[in-house]
């Protein structure tokens, strides 16, 4: 239904060689992007927060999706010539914000919400930095469109995008279904996990490698998109608890619409032009951070 | 069977627990006795592999604990620690169905076995009427206890408690030690307690070790190792001692000198 909502008002019956040039090789990827984009996001957000016993965990807050920004963005302006530079990067950006991250909020006495949520700030503010030089590299047209995309936007999408997403969300879904009842435990806390027969570096290893994954492919595809995964995530536990093996099928389906949805209303909002679906998100999300926050 | 040969525990050039050995025996309770800061918890943690050792070793049925994976540690040894907060919304049951990991496979779903033996284990501490409720939502006590539900419901042979009794009132600390027993008796368990309470270390376990600054000062029976010496030297007070009047163990009463 998203592919026939626009900015004039046609009928799927009559539709010319043109407009169905439009709904099958512009709108059609973009919404299968845009639904692997938010299945990714979410699926990060759901086992990152398990992760790090921390309901605000989300690869936009904690700079994941800043570094996987960063890394697009040097395969953009160094390795314009290879198609997959760009999800390569992003990934090995992910990863490196990711650890990075993660050592800043670890201390002797563990990690607490706070020091994460400001440890990833300041990740997310420096990487911000570094984006915004580099910004300088790039001529006028070019600095348009990648100002676009770093605030997440599907208006790009290409078929070939979405086969890569769309891999990265299959394996990606597996590896978490494989370690979701580990992340249970990890979930009421790390020594407990440990005690209880959890292999807790190794899961670590393999959350962070995974959503690495998701969210470099994502933002390869789709710029930052924030707040999917702080509010898809929320939003399923509260309809189903808190059990992983459920919260993380769910949330990639919540995931996938949430985004579809935020990007149809990104389209249609002040049509003809278009919002980033980013903005969108940040508007639901933003919120939805403070009021966890305070609870 | 758990088997400590000459340990030394400690981080850097810090040693926190020095040459300490000991036998825990099938069925027998041990409780571990001394004053903060002597090691007590680091020796605990150190028992099922959490911290690594110096020096020394420490046997597991007769094999080296390093040799085993986590999972096989957990299905043979289980915790009871101080509670750790958590912010998602877990039920009682969830909580208590996560000591069944390290008995399910990798992607795991919990058998109704596990699910009867979780149940079970809510039932013999009073809380079966506990399970759908959210755990974040509980009084400290309540969680203490549910703690001790886990550990009940991974059917481990050795049980390792810190502290248990510390959130709870007379009446649960009595049903913790009483469930603790009986869980020895009933299928050749053994356990090992670390708590401030002397009288009902006195009054619980087979032995008790008693610890000062990473050493240990004695090991036995408590009427041998409770004595007014012992007890002045590890906690630096004067005690009375007299018998509890009905089993005749020792119980002691803080001299203020009044």
């Amino acid at each position: 239904m998203a592919t026939l909502l626009g900015s004039e008002k046609l009928s799927f019956f009559d539709l010319n060689e043109q407009q169905k040039a439009i709904l099958f090789d512009i709108r059609l990827p973009r919404i299968l992007l845009g639904a692997c984009v938010g299945a990714s996001l979410a699926l990060a957000g759901a086992s990152l927060q398990s992760l790090l016993r921390n309901p605000l965990a989300e690869p936009y807050l904690l700079g994941v999706s800043n570094g996987a920004a960063l890394g697009t963005m040097l395969a953009f302006v160094f390795f314009t010539q290879f198609e997959f530079a760009r999800p390569v990067m992003a990934f090995i950006g992910a990863s490196l914000a990711t650890f990075v991250v993660y050592q800043m909020a670890k201390s002797r006495a563990g990690m607490n919400v706070e020091r994460l949520v400001l440890s990833g700030v300041i990740v997310t503010t420096f990487l911000s930095s570094i984006i915004v030089l580099l910004t300088s590299l790039l001529d006028a047209a070019k600095l348009r469109s990648f100002t676009f995309w770093l605030l997440g936007d599907l208006s790009q999408s290409t078929i070939n995008g979405f086969y890569l997403s769309f891999a990265a969300v299959i394996i990606g879904t597996i590896v978490l279904m494989r370690y979701a009842r580990a992340l249970n435990l990890m979930m009421i806390g790390e020594r407990d996990a440990f005690d209880f027969g959890v292999e807790v570096n190794k899961t670590r290893l393999a959350i962070f490698a995974t959503s690495s994954l998701l969210v470099g492919t994502a933002v390869a595809a789709s710029g930052s998109v924030g707040y999917v995964g702080l509010i898809v995530p929320h939003l399923v536990r509260l309809a189903i608890g808190s059990d992983n093996r459920l919260v993380i099928p769910f949330s990639a389906l919540a995931g996938a619409v949430f985004v579809v949805l935020a990007d149809t209303i990104a389209r249609v909002a002040i049509a003809p032009r278009e919002l980033p679906v980013g903005a969108i998100t940040a508007l639901i999300g933003a919120p939805l951070f403070i009021y966890l926050l305070r609870k | 069977m758990l088997k400590v040969q000459n340990i030394t525990i400690g981080y850097g050039v810090c040693k926190v627990v020095k040459d300490t050995s000991f036998t825990l025996q099938n069925g027998e309770i041990l409780a571990i006795v001394g004053a903060n800061g002597a090691g007590k918890t680091t020796l605990l943690r150190a028992l099922n592999g959490t911290l690594p050792l110096m020096k020394g070793e420490i046997l597991l049925d007769g094999k080296i604990i390093k040799d085993y994976s986590r999972r096989e540690i957990a299905q043979k040894i289980a915790v009871v620690a101080q509670e750790n907060e958590t912010k998602f919304p877990v039920t009682v049951l969830e909580f208590v169905l996560s000591g069944r990991f390290a008995h399910g496979t990798g992607f795991g779903w919990e058998t109704s076995g596990d699910l009867q033996i979780a149940e079970n284990a809510l039932k013999i501490c009073d809380l079966a009427n506990y399970k759908n409720r959210l755990m974040n939502q509980l009084s400290g006590g309540e969680r203490q206890i549910i703690i001790l539900a886990r550990a009940l419901a991974t059917q481990a042979k050795i049980l390792l408690l810190d502290e248990p009794t510390t959130n709870l009132d007379l009446a649960h600390q009595a049903m913790m030690f009483r469930l603790v027993r009986e869980r020895c008796q009933s299928c050749e368990c053994s356990a090992i307690i670390i708590t401030h309470d002397l009288n009902l270390a006195s009054e619980f376990a087979d032995e008790i070790l008693l610890l000062k600054t990473g050493k240990m000062i004695a090991k036995g029976k408590s009427e041998e190792v409770l004595s007014a010496v012992n007890l002045r030297e590890v906690f630096d007070v004067e005690v009375l001692l007299d018998a509890h009047p009905k089993s005749g163990k020792p119980r002691i009463t803080v001299d203020f000198g009044n």
